[in-house]
């Protein structure tokens, strides 16, 4: 928020530019080269970082598609400032299950056949995981709510509602 | 473009001082988007998420003091008991994912003439707290927000937090848009029965160049309710609707036409009255 009416002092202190910054994903550390620092989270870990599991549609936080974990918190990485995310723990969908090992969550998408072209389905799956962790009883209104932000065009919801009831009935079963 | 990511508020000041051009970053819904399209190109940027000072709220007897950093999912989840129409506010803006990142300090920075937190700030007589290497001011919302997308903020001013007075009554939050989540208001409302004070206090957003306070509507429906049943007659209700309508000043956009605009603030004001009085 720049105001042409007061320019910056004459002798500003130079803020050294950053040749690198550091990122932590999936508990890993990775080294970012500083290409522009105005690149968003999403960009960075598609374009620079070789994980393109977060999804790229609408970059203004209206799809729900780039959904991740910033320190434990659901936030759309496209509205993240990947400058401003070194030191926080970020979590994405490659990081939710194991090695070639799926999330209850993924098995039940596929179990429903939840999943019709798929490109919202990382952001959705992250969103599921972060509800059910949460509340794990929600009932229906709470999973629209909580999926509001996940925009699909292919399946209508039906199929990704019973997805969430499964996972919901399959952890009930567990304990 | 360089960034620096202060880790407590006098740091952040300092820095604002040496840089007063930077972009004050909180919660980065409203940056993240205009600097991806090109709209923002900052040469440098001050990032606040790491400041402690400007996290979270407090209360005393006399005021409620809200933190710059505090987030949409915090006002929902922790004010529903200390500021029931904020929280009412915050729940409608964006999908979850936005209402953890998005801020109420960023709502005051960014002041868009939609902005869901605004009427509600507006119609408390909210206090903007701002502090700089030079001191802290307060300043009234109503003389903070000076046009769309423009404030009373000095270049070298942090926003740190916004207070409210404490007063009794049941408050009500509306919002009209194409869908009930994601969505930028088409016209938005927040009326408090403040009974403490025995008068009725009313922000409305998006209807103007700035959240708009109808004072002669409020002083009008005011003396017409009574205050002991809280009731008040429905010709009072409806002239009320209709006196919001006049003090709107709606333009067409992509979003809605003024006509309509000016219609649906007149509805949100009777149905906002309507849930505060007694059934």
């Amino acid at each position: 928020m720049s105001d042409a009416a007061h320019p910056p002092p004459s002798a500003p202190t130079p803020v050294p530019e950053p040749e690198t910054y550091e990122l932590t994903i999936n508990g890993r550390t990775h080294e970012v080269p500083t290409a522009w620092l105005g690149e968003s989270l999403l960009y960075v870990l598609r374009e620079r970082l070789g994980l393109p599991g977060s999804k790229n549609a609408c970059e203004q936080g209206e799809c729900g598609s780039c959904s991740l974990f910033f320190d434990g918190v659901l936030v759309n990485s496209c509205c993240v400032l990947a400058a401003d995310a070194t030191d926080a723990d970020i979590r994405t969908v490659e990081g939710l299950g194991g090695e070639d090992e799926l999330t209850d969550v993924q098995q039940a998408f596929l179990d429903t056949g939840a999943v019709q072209c798929g490109f919202c389905i990382p952001g959705l799956i992250t969103t599921v995981h972060d509800l059910l962790d949460r509340t794990p009883t929600a009932d229906e209104l709470e999973i629209r709510e909580a999926i509001s932000g996940n925009l699909c065009r292919c399946t209508g919801y039906g199929r990704i509602l019973e997805a969430v009831e499964q996972v919901k009935a399959r952890r009930g079963a567990v304990r | 473009m360089p960034i620096a990511r202060p880790t407590d508020l006098d740091g952040a000041l300092r820095s604002l001082s040496e840089i007063p051009s930077a972009h004050v970053l909180a919660g980065g819904t409203d940056a993240m988007v205009e600097i991806t399209f090109g709209q923002r190109r900052p040469e440098h940027v001050l990032a606040l998420r790491r400041i402690p000072e400007l996290r979270g709220h407090a209360a005393d007897d006399e005021r409620l003091r809200f933190g710059a950093l505090l987030t949409y999912t915090q006002m929902e989840h922790d004010l529903a008991d200390l500021a029931p129409g904020l929280a009412m506010a915050a729940r409608t803006v964006g999908s979850p994912q936005i209402r953890n990142t998005g801020t109420i300090g960023g709502n005051l920075g960014t002041a868009s003439p939609a902005g869901d937190t605004l009427p509600w700030l507006l119609a408390m007589d909210a206090e903007v707290e701002l502090a700089s290497v030079r001191g802290r001011r307060e300043v009234a919302l109503s003389d903070f927000i000076t046009g769309p997308k423009r404030t009373a903020r000095e270049p070298d001013e942090l926003i740190t937090a916004v207070h409210v007075p404490r007063v009794e009554g049941p408050q009500h939050f509306a919002k009209i848009g194409p869908r009930n989540a994601m969505v930028i208001s088409v016209a938005c409302f927040a009326l408090i029965l403040d009974t403490t004070n025995r008068r009725v206090r009313v922000g409305m957003g998006a209807v103007g160049p700035t959240p708009i306070r109808p004072a002669d509507a409020e002083r009008a429906v005011s003396a017409e309710i009574d205050w002991d049943q809280l009731t008040c007659p429905d010709e009072a209700i409806a002239g009320f609707a209709e006196a919001c309508a006049d003090a709107a000043e709606p333009i067409s956009d992509h979003r809605s036409t003024a006509d309509y605009r000016r219609h649906a603030v007149g509805v949100l004001a009777a149905r906002s009255l309507r849930r505060c009085l007694a059934a």
